[in-house]
């Protein structure tokens, strides 16, 4: 267990922005702490690296009470991205990645090193990029490097706060592709705030749902969507949409059948979810594809019956 | 229609022309005296030209009027704004080497006890030649950095030919207190290394306290603004009796030249004046410092000096810089003034020359502390231009 809170509360005033909080965090998890604004998502996260100080109960991290820390060494043990980045404007990208190394007092050769593995880890090329400044990057890039920066001294624990938040759809969906990738790749433990739903099923292993300052639901994406503990996660997860999202987190594979007869024409990768399996036979007004392996060989085939009525093979 | 003439001609440079024409016809360019205690008999433009007798004369003045009615009709042409800034950085050379040559004319021709001072005529010939020299390199539109050396080439030529005018009265003066001059000069550079180096320090660390304090802010800016408000000579007489208290008090800080006359009260004044523009700017600069880069700095683990030294300062330095500018030339002019309290330096000349109803003594004070205000200013800007490529 790397952090742990327990009984944590916070208020500011009389208002209670955390009450009674609890929560065991492993190791390796993508936990995404999800909420709508108010929710006291940003408090948990900022009070893991004493950003906020807690009032009330424990948070531990690798077993020990964090007050008991010298507060910038634990700092400096913790990644911290946001969504405003926070690059410093009058140093280099490769500057704004050292920045912890170089306070952990890391030799110039292994500091260089390092950022050179972290911009190449985040498609950015070291040659080109290493020397910029911040004002030189596009908003994509600068979260880029603030990714980078944050990973910079291998810290225990990513704290990831609204990260993608401000970014344009196509820069976001390319940076959760990454950030997934840099956590199955690296067993990192990362923290995440975010309120887009899609966001938290997409990356989460684990999705902790707040409202008011409290734990509505705990567990996988798959879990909120089909055992959802009340009416709140329903509508937070969107009513409409829960069929839908259902069927984005599961794999068409359990139900590719042999075919019989001739192929239907239209093809599709075996790796896609059922939501994008369904979408396709709408939008081509077909009833059946078939299912090819990246190399091309088919399969076998899909039907539209078999899909919506979960009828596995 | 109106507007676009204004866009295509340079209707500045034509009215500097017709002032230029004015001031050659009707000032005098130099007034000569049978001595130094007689005011003398004025000299025009003309009488100056007119005996030299060479055949360059006429050609050139034709020639220079030619090319400023041509860079006043089209100002675009950078060629042409490029031979404006040559012919007027030689015309400020010329306007110097025509005087200095009537003076020695006149010693020889006259008696050799004849002054020749500058007139209304020469002052304003030469403000306007360069006036037009500035706005020529304005126009062409240079970087930051040779704009600043074509400006200081601008006044080449000139301090090249400053020993062709010794018979000049100014000269003359020069001469006389050859032995005063660059000791002056030193002395009011120390001045100004006195105060504003201690209240750069003071500044930085009050703007700092400041920038964490609000109602010390709210406090403290309403003192430095009263301080801005008092006239320099009040404050310098408002120092001078708890001053000579301290040294009388105190004798061993009376031997190491503290007391109620002398650079300290002098400096010390100084040093209060130079404290508002180093303190706001300084503030504005931490205050402009992005504080989602001071939030990431803290939660990355820097201590708050490490903060402050590596992030707040290094941001709001350039905006600190401007403020240091503005207190070093301010601190160079009022200087000159910190002379009454005994404090010497230029200003020291200057009132010499006051007092003795000698207007070439107060001018050769005036102008090295004019010179030295506008070298300061070109190397600050010189050095901001160097660190910072915005403005």
């Amino acid at each position: 267990m790397i952090i742990k809170f327990k009984n944590t509360c916070k208020s500011y005033g009389a208002e209670a922005a955390i009450a009674d909080f609890n929560l065991d965090i492993q190791k390796g998890e993508l936990l995404v702490l999800l909420g709508p604004s108010g929710s006291g998502k940003s408090t948990v996260l900022k009070m893991v690296n004493r950003m906020v100080s807690h009032d009330e109960g424990q948070i531990y991290f690798h077993d020990r009470e964090i007050n008991s820390f010298n507060v910038q060494d634990l700092r400096r043990r913790m990644g911290y991205a946001i969504q405003s980045v926070g690059l410093f404007p009058h140093r280099t990208v490769a500057q704004n990645i050292a920045t912890v190394p170089k306070l952990l007092g890391w030799d110039t050769q292994r500091v260089q090193a390092r950022v050179n593995e972290l911009l190449t880890l985040l498609a950015m090329d070291p040659k080109q990029y290493a020397a910029r400044y911040p004002h030189q990057l596009s908003g994509g890039q600068q979260q880029r490097v603030g990714v980078a920066r944050a990973l910079a001294a291998n810290p225990d624990v990513l704290l990831m706060d609204e990260p993608f938040g401000a970014l344009d759809p196509i820069s976001r969906a390319a940076l959760q592709v990454a950030l997934k990738q840099i956590q199955q790749t690296t067993g990192k433990t990362i923290l995440f705030v975010t309120h887009d739903i899609d966001e938290a099923l997409l990356l989460a292993t684990r999705i902790v749902l707040l409202n008011q300052g409290r734990i509505v639901q705990v567990g996988t994406p798959l879990e909120l969507l089909q055992q959802p503990a009340n009416d709140f996660v329903v509508n937070f997860l969107g009513r409409a949409d829960l069929g839908l999202q259902q069927l984005s987190m599961r794999s068409i594979a359990p139900y590719v059948k042999a075919i019989e007869g001739a192929p239907p024409t239209h093809v599709i990768a075996y790796s896609v979810s059922l939501r994008e399996a369904i979408s396709r036979m709408a939008t081509l007004h077909v009833s059946a594809l078939s299912v090819v392996k990246e190399d091309g060989t088919v399969l076998g085939q899909v039907q539209a019956a078999d899909l919506l009525e979960n009828k596995h093979v | 229609m109106r507007l676009s003439l204004v866009n295509r001609c340079n209707p500045v440079l034509a009215l500097f022309l017709a002032l230029a024409l004015s001031a050659a016809y009707c000032l005098p360019f130099v007034r000569v005296s049978p001595n130094r205690l007689l005011s003398g008999e004025p000299v025009f433009l003309a009488d100056v030209l007119l005996p030299l007798n060479s055949p360059l004369v006429v050609p050139l003045m034709f020639a220079l009027f030619t090319l400023l009615s041509m860079a006043a009709w089209q100002p675009k042409r950078r060629i042409t704004q490029a031979l404006v800034f040559l012919a007027m950085a030689a015309g400020l050379a010329s306007l110097w080497l025509l005087a200095g040559h009537f003076a020695n004319h006149a010693i020889q021709t006259q008696n050799p006890f004849a002054r020749t001072t500058l007139g209304a005529g020469f002052w304003t010939l030469s403000a306007i030649t360069w006036m037009i020299g500035l706005d020529a390199i304005a126009r062409l539109q240079l970087a930051t950095l040779p704009r600043l050396f074509v400006q200081s080439a601008l006044l080449l030529p000139l301090l090249l030919s400053l020993n062709q005018g010794l018979q000049l009265s100014i000269g003359q003066e020069y001469a006389n207190h050859n032995d005063v001059f660059w000791p002056a000069i030193f002395r009011h550079l120390q001045i100004v290394i006195l105060a504003v180096a201690p209240a750069l320090v003071i500044g930085l660390l009050l703007a700092w306290r400041m920038s964490r304090n609000r109602r010390l802010r709210q406090s403290l800016f309403p003192v430095l603004n009263l301080i801005q408000t008092i006239p320099s000579i009040a404050l310098f007489g408002l120092l001078m009796a708890p001053l000579a208290w301290i040294a009388f008090q105190w004798p061993a800080l009376s031997r190491a030249g503290i007391g109620g006359v002398g650079i300290a009260p002098a400096v010390l004044a100084l040093l209060m004046y130079a404290l508002l523009p180093i303190a706001r700017s300084a503030l504005a600069g931490l205050e402009q410092v992005p504080a989602e880069a001071v939030n990431a700095a803290r939660a990355m683990g820097m201590t708050s000096r490490q903060i402050l030294c590596e992030v707040e300062l290094p941001l709001a330095l350039p905006v600190l810089f401007i403020g240091l500018r503005t207190a070093v030339v301010q601190t160079t002019g009022l200087a000159a003034v910190s002379a009454l309290v005994g404090a010497g330096g230029l200003g020291q000349m200057m009132f010499d020359g006051l007092f003795s109803a000698a207007n070439e003594l107060v001018i050769l004070g005036v102008i090295p502390i004019v010179m030295l205000a506008m070298l300061a200013d070109t190397a600050f800007k010189l050095l901001g231009s160097l660190f910072w490529t915005s403005p």
